[in-house]
């Protein structure tokens, strides 16, 4: 009776966990399916180096090199906003800050967290982007910079409660013996807490990329919306994510557009399944050198 | 307490009150610690031993709402007093962990890690060093051939052995030995316990330990606490073979522990 119950109670959390690799294939079989058709009309060299986007056009142009250009300066963008913010807090939270200082620092850095995307965009658009217009007397604020600045601030938490945790995680006889070895605290912190936890950084600063790679709502928002190659960081632009999100209402199920959406969905889901593989693969080669994994 | 008029004193406690918030960890502890002789420091957990130990390189000084009273004299000099050089003072006395704490680093950088801090560019000299002091921890034979490699992939005793290696990297004089062997097994505890005979013809060591048998093995002085006072402080062979105060004989006889 006993043992048969716990066989049930297994396979049930067997399928369980089996359930989200289901899921995955599904989209990955679904975003193959609805994108490859577009390579009948376009090759993959033309469509992803292809300089124009022009879908609606006679004869329409498939290539979204503005698209990937436009994703590829406001991550970057992003991420010059959000690494050296985001590391700088978890340094401070760690090393410097009090205990009330940090009983007060880290929730509200979490909050940041909590807050939708679509509350950024908001406030991105109606408070960051007339400000920069005005600031720096550019034809329009909705362009790459505002929505890497958007982004950045958004991604703050992610890096820096991630590469908090691993900062705690430093056991504290790493830091008695470099202190008896007659270090100081800076030196302490550069070549014995930073190097330890450099997985859990790592890993935090390409999670908190692959989350601006991703994001829609805010770009949506901010970002201007142009297709088109973008000359400067101060242009309009509109990255994959929010092209995908702008058009997909109105371009016909089956058409070749549908199927360049979802092209772009294929290459995004690529891009940040490399992240993902990427910080896992540093997060364990870390761990192997830590010695963790004996 | 002074009790042998013959020898250096190299640290000398003066009345010595130790707080933790308001707990009162150390009370009024006077002793000389001997210069190039083993002092050994046993007594029941929480009696103030390791918080003196700790207070010789000020270690407890990385401890929030703490307070140190009294004099505590290093080769003459109040290491107590606001103004001291703590850097220079940890570079002088150094310590040994109670579980061994290599870096997540090289056997290699775990011994310079001390010189580099300490500003030594010399390839040469660092190269040398290391390897001195890993022949002086008696681990050179065993890692010589894998100094490139993570330190912690040594044995828990060999780890033990950097340590020790790593502390004597930045020649202290005093070396501070914070129950060394908790976790080590008897045959790694029996090269450690060598290794600090050993090392006594060169330095000053200190060492806690829960391990009555140990300190009568290894050490020249013993000083028994309780409570965070000093009950008794005498030679090693006089303490136990006829201890004088009644507390110290019921410890040594393992009515309480």
């Amino acid at each position: 009776m006993n043992s048969q119950k716990e066989k049930i109670i297994k396979l049930i959390f067997t399928i369980l966990a089996f359930a989200s690799l289901l899921f995955l294939l599904g989209i990955i079989i679904v975003l193959f399916k609805e994108s490859l058709p577009i390579f009948k009309e376009v090759k993959l060299h033309d469509f992803i180096f292809g300089k124009h986007w022009y879908p609606t056009y006679d004869p329409p142009e498939y290539g979204i090199m503005p698209l990937i250009a436009a994703s590829f300066w406001v991550t970057a963008g992003a991420m010059i906003v959000c690494v050296p913010l985001g590391l700088g807090s978890a340094l401070y939270i760690n090393e410097i800050a009090s205990f009330r200082q940090k009983q007060i620092l880290k929730p509200i850095i979490e909050i940041l967290a909590g807050i939708p995307s679509i509350v950024y965009g908001f406030f991105g658009m109606l408070i960051v982007a007339p400000f920069l217009q005005n600031l720096l007397n550019i034809p329009s604020g909705l362009c790459a910079f505002t929505a890497s600045l958007v982004l950045g601030i958004m991604a703050i938490p992610t890096v820096t409660s991630l590469s908090e945790d691993s900062l705690s995680f430093v056991p504290k006889s790493f830091k008695e013996a470099s202190y008896a070895l007659g270090a100081n605290r800076w030196q302490t912190l550069i070549k014995v807490v930073i190097p330890a936890s450099m997985s859990g950084i790592s890993t935090s600063v390409i999670l908190g990329m692959s989350r601006i790679v991703g994001e829609t709502m805010t770009v949506l928002m901010v970002s201007g919306g142009a297709a088109i190659m973008p000359k400067s960081i101060f242009d309009p632009v509109r990255p994959m994510t929010s092209t995908i999100a702008a058009e997909m209402g109105e371009s016909a199920v089956g058409s070749p557009h549908y199927h360049a959406l979802f092209a772009i969905g294929l290459i995004l889901f690529l891009v940040t399944l490399i992240f993902n593989v990427a910080a896992e693969h540093i997060s364990k080669k870390y761990r192997v050198k830590l010695g963790l994994n004996r | 307490m002074s009790i042998n008029n013959e020898e250096k004193i190299k640290i000398k406690a003066d009345n010595i009150n130790f707080y933790y918030g308001q707990s009162h960890a150390i009370k009024n502890l006077s002793i000389d610690i001997y210069d190039k002789k083993v002092t050994a420091f046993i007594g029941p957990s929480g009696c103030g031993k390791s918080t003196f130990l700790r207070m010789l390189n000020k270690m407890n000084d990385l401890v929030p709402n703490t307070r140190a009273e009294g004099t505590l004299l290093f080769d003459g000099q109040d290491i107590l007093e606001k103004n001291t050089d703590v850097v220079s003072i940890r570079k002088k006395v150094g310590m040994v962990f109670q579980k061994p704490n290599p870096f997540p680093k090289t056997i290699f950088q775990n011994i310079a890690y001390g010189l580099e801090v300490n500003g030594v560019k010399d390839k040469d000299f660092i190269r040398k060093r290391v390897e001195d002091s890993l022949r002086k921890a008696a681990l050179w034979e065993e890692v010589k051939t894998r100094l490139h490699t993570s330190a912690l992939m040594l044995s828990g005793g060999q780890q033990q052995r950097l340590c020790i290696a790593r502390c004597l990297a930045v020649e202290p004089q005093v070396i501070l030995f914070d129950e060394p062997c908790a976790s080590l097994d008897p045959i790694s505890t029996n090269k450690i316990e060598e290794l600090i005979l050993e090392l006594k013809k060169f330095y000053t060591i200190v060492i806690v330990t829960h391990n009555m048998q140990q300190a009568a093995r290894v050490s020249d002085y013993t000083a028994f606490m309780y409570l965070g006072e000093l009950i008794e402080f005498d030679k090693t062979a006089t303490m136990f073979t006829v201890p004088k105060q009644p507390k110290t004989e019921e410890y040594l006889s393992g009515k309480f522990g």
